[in-house]
Formats: C-alpha cells, sequence, structure tokens
C-alpha cells in the first residue's frame, strides 16, 4: 500500500512541478519526514505497556500521528506525544523511558529526541516531561536495576 | 547569529586512544566514574573527579601517568575538569598543535595515583565537586538535592563543615568565587543559590530566580561580581552583585548583598545549554550545547556595566557529533578551550577573538 501512495504522490509532485506549480524540492522534503516519522512509529508502536501485555500501539498510547520529524541543520528532530492510559498512571515515566531507550538503540539515523505527555492525559504532565527529557535523571533510573529490567521487558523485540 | 569567525578551523589529526570507538549514548548500561559511589569525592589532594555522566568517557578508558613532556601536556590537563591533578590524563586530542604523542595513553599500564579518601555522606550521585580559591574548603553537591562544604587541613583531614538543604530538586553544579568563600549552586528547581559563611555556619544568603527550568552550569566573571547560568531553558543569564548601599539603588535585604539578572542571552541556542565557562584571561563567555555546538560570547566594549550586551563571537557548528557536555578555558594560555561530548570525545580548540568586536 505504501509504495503505491509513495508512487502516486511522487507523480502528483512531478505533474505540479511541470505544470510549474510546485518546486520538486519543496514536495520532497515533507515527503522524507513523513517516511522517518513512520521509521520511528514502527519501532515505538510494538513496545509493551509495563502493567498490561498489550503493545503501547494496542493501547493507543501512541498513534501515527503523534511522532513528528523536523529536520533542523541536517539533523533530525524527533518529537513524541504519547497519551498516557490513565490520567493518574504513576506509569508515565516508565513509558517515556522505554520510548527513549528503544529509540536510542534502534533508530539509525541521527537524531535528537524530545518526548512529552500529550496535553491535558495527565495530572502531573510538566514534571514527567522534564524528567523525560532531562537525560542525566534518565540514566540515574536506567541505572536502577529494577527499572532497567522493566524497560528490558517492554522494549524487547517479540519473537 | 554571527558567523563563526575566529575559530580555528577542524583539527586535522584524531588521536584515538584505546580500543577504538564505542558507541556511547546516555542509556549505555555502563558505570561512569564516580557514578553511583555516592559520597566519593576526592581521589588524592587537588584531585577532583565529578560524577558525570556520559563525555567522561575519555577519563575511564585512561590510566594516570606522570608526564614526562612540559608545557603542552600540562596545560591539556589543567584545562580540563578545572580542577584536575597533573596526573589525571584526557583521551583523544583534536588539536593539531598539541602533539599526540605527549597526550597517548598506554592502557595497560597500571595507575600510579593512590586514593587518598573517601568523603561519605551524600545519598545519591554527586554530580559535582569545587575547590575552593583558598585550597581549604570543597564543596560537593548531589542528586540527593543537598549541597556539601568540607575543611581540609594540613594533614590531609577532611571534615564535613555543613549540610545543605537549601534546594528542592537535584543539584546539578557547584561553583566557588574567584576570590572570596562565596559558593553558588546550580539545581533542577530553576533556581542558582548562593551560600556564604555567617558566625560559623553556612547559610544561603541569595536565590537567583528567572530561569525557566533546570539550570545546569554556572560560571563567575573574572572579577566575581558577575555570574553566568546556563539552563535548560536555553538561554544564558548574566546576574550581578549589588552590595548594601549601592549607587544604582537596588534593595539589599540587611547586610546581604543582592543579586539581579542583568542580561539575558537567548536565541542563540536551539537546545540545552549544559555548561558554561568563562575565560579569567580574556573575558570570554563559552558554551555547551545539546545542538553539538560550542559558541563563545564577548561583551560589547562600550557596553554599560549594569545592562551589558553580549555579542556571538563564534559559533562552531557540529563541535561534536553529539551533545556538548561540557567546556573548560586553560587558565594560562588565552584562547586555548577544551570540550567533552557524549560522542565519547574530548576536543581541543583554538580561539581568538574576531578582528573589530
Amino acid at each position: 500500500m505504501q509504495p503505491v501512495s509513495g508512487l502516486l504522490s511522487w507523480t502528483l509532485s512531478r505533474v505540479l512541478w511541470l505544470l510549474g506549480l510546485s518546486e520538486p524540492g519543496a514536495a520532497r522534503q515533507p515527503q522524507i519526514m513523513e517516511e522517518k516519522a513512520l521509521e520511528v512509529y514502527d519501532l515505538i508502536r510494538t513496545i509493551r505497556d509495563p502493567e498490561k501485555p498489550n503493545t503501547l500501539e494496542e493501547l493507543e498510547v501512541v498513534s501515527e500521528s503523534c511522532v513528528e520529524v523536523q529536520e533542523i541543520n541536517e539533523e533530525y528532530l524527533v518529537i513524541i506525544r504519547f497519551t498516557p492510559t490513565v490520567p493518574h498512571c504513576s506509569l508515565a515515566t516508565l513509558i517515556g523511558l522505554c520510548l527513549r531507550v528503544k529509540l536510542q538503540r534502534c533508530l539509525p539515523f541521527k537524531h535528537k529526541l524530545e518526548i512529552y505527555i500529550s496535553e491535558g492525559t495527565h495530572s502531573t504532565e510538566e514534571d514527567i516531561n522534564k524528567q523525560i527529557n532531562d537525560k542525566q535523571r534518565v540514566a540515574a533510573a536506567m541505572e536502577n536495576p529494577n527499572l532497567q529490567e522493566i524497560v528490558e521487558q517492554c522494549v524487547l523485540e517479540p519473537d | 547569529m554571527a558567523a563563526d569567525a575566529g575559530m580555528a578551523p577542524r583539527p586535522l589529526r584524531r588521536a584515538l586512544l584505546g580500543s577504538g570507538r564505542r558507541p556511547v549514548g546516555p542509556l549505555a548500561p555502563r558505570r561512569p566514574p564516580g557514578g553511583r559511589d555516592a559520597g566519593r569525592a576526592a581521589e588524592r589532594r587537588r584531585t577532583a573527579q565529578a560524577g558525570q555522566q556520559a563525555g567522561s568517557r575519555a577519563f575511564r578508558d585512561c590510566h594516570t601517568r606522570r608526564p614526562r613532556a612540559p608545557y603542552p601536556v600540562s596545560a591539556a590537563w589543567a584545562l580540563i575538569g578545572r580542577d584536575l591533578d597533573s596526573r589525571v590524563l584526557i583521551g583523544v586530542a583534536k588539536c593539531s598543535s598539541l602533539p599526540p604523542p605527549a597526550l597517548a595513553c598506554n592502557a595497560r599500564s597500571p595507575p600510579a595515583s593512590k586514593c587518598v579518601t573517601t568523603l561519605e555522606g551524600h545519598e545519591n550521585e554527586v554530580k559535582s565537586v569545587a575547590w575552593a580559591p583558598s585550597g581549604n574548603l570543597l564543596a560537593t553537591c548531589s542528586r540527593d538535592k543537598s549541597v556539601w562544604v568540607w575543611e581540609v587541613d594540613e594533614e590531609d583531614e577532611y571534615e564535613c563543615v555543613s549540610v545543605l538543604n537549601s534546594h528542592t530538586q537535584d543539584v546539578k553544579h557547584v561553583v566557588w568565587h574567584p576570590s572570596q568563600e562565596l559558593l553558588a549552586s546550580a539545581s533542577y528547581d530553576d533556581t542558582v543559590k548562593l551560600y556564604r559563611e555567617e558566625e560559623d555556619d553556612w547559610v544561603c544568603c541569595a536565590t537567583l530566580e528567572g530561569h525557566e527550568s533546570t539550570v545546569w552550569s554556572l560560571a563567575f566573571d573574572p572579577s566575581g561580581q558577575r555570574l553566568a547560568s546556563c539552563s535548560d531553558d536555553r538561554t544564558v543569564r548574566i546576574w550581578r552583585q549589588y552590595l548594601p548601599g549601592n549607587e544604582q539603588g537596588v534593595a539589599c535585604s540587611g547586610s546581604d548583598p543582592s543579586w539581579k539578572c542583568i542580561c539575558t542571552l537567548s536565541g542563540f541556542h536551539s537546545r540545552t545549554i549544559y555548561d558554561i565557562a568563562w575565560c579569567q584571561l580574556t573575558g570570554a563567555l563559552a558554551t555547551a550545547c545539546g545542538d553539538d555546538a560550542i559558541r563563545v560570547f564577548q561583551e560589547d566594549p562600550n557596553s554599560d556595566p549594569q545592562q551589558p550586551t553580549f555579542s556571538l563571537t563564534a559559533h562552531l557548528h557540529q563541535a561534536h557529533s553529539q551533545d556538548v557536555n561540557c567546556v573548560a578555558w586553560n587558565p594560562k594560555e588565552p584562547g586555548l578551550l577544551a570540550s567533552c561530548s557524549d560522542d565519547g570525545e574530548v576536543a581541543f580548540w583554538k580561539y581568538q577573538r574576531p578582528e573589530g568586536l
């Protein structure tokens, strides 16, 4: 499905360019961002929830639209906004940690990562956002053997 | 933004150490030096290693070695980590003006230093240590939200003289005033706090609020009248000390000086600023940023001391391939700057103030 829609949009952009209605480069840029965003999403959707046996995709914690990729100075900025399952979910930081670890290890292109809780979905979202985006605190959390084990289990690729 | 005039072109040679490059990220499952050992602050007299996270991989791989070569080796050592003993070696040299063999490290030779003392007390990782200019006091700060002040006597005996619990969150960095016994700390709680000894006890004498997120690091200017702070909110703030009875009419409470933010540098950094260093020789201000770049600012020649303006005089894009965590100016050689990064490398740079600025 995707190759077909990719081909369609490429053809469309070519037609538009020939008609003098758009720049070929400009049409390609959003395409690259979408591809990268899908690459990111492919990695995070299989992450398991720390509490339940379902993946984050199944629980609608993450979705395709929650991933945004921007290109800044030849580097990619990946922004993820996830929705924890319940408003007072104490595992929101853990989900943030899993997202970070998975992308750090598996995303092939050089990137900077920002993870946020989607607005209005959590009571202490500012605190959690600050924690998830502080690399020192994230590293300290990953040194905790209990947390490390939980995260490892959540990001483990299904066989 | 100003162009990156004034920075030496990217150095030509790179001397790699040890077994070569290994991928290092902030989440790599490894223990940074001093990280888990709460309270370990002093390796030996005048040696201090902060429990930094990624970026100090060079420390881990190197063993200490007694220097044989003069100047180049000692200059490099002096500027890394600010208070490092001449025997603790640093890793990769990217600067072509420093001969690599002098800095090369033989990983197989055993360490030549021994641990003199272990200071215990902190309940969580110690993030920063700093010697006071007198050499008699040592300050440490930790993720346990406290700042400790230690006194050392002639027999190398350390004694804790104060535990300061003023911050409400992790303390990221401590730094001493260049000439007075005034201590400053930066914290995850978005504030900077200043401490002084009053009647035999250390107290928090000022709290600087203004940053909108974690304050990562601090630096005093050569005169000690101003303090620069850098933050996760992507700004640098310059604070000035006003003594009671000052001419500008800034209010002070009692006999404590008050500090006011006199300048904010915003719009220059696109990500968190992890470190800031103020050159004691030239007055240049260098910043280490999470966008992999190093920037240098200088005060404009005719700027008003009460409302100074700073210009960006050098912008080194991609100084490293990952976040730059730390920058330090050499105390003896003007313009020599060291930086370290999450990419596991330490780099040396030569900075020259651009003409006409």
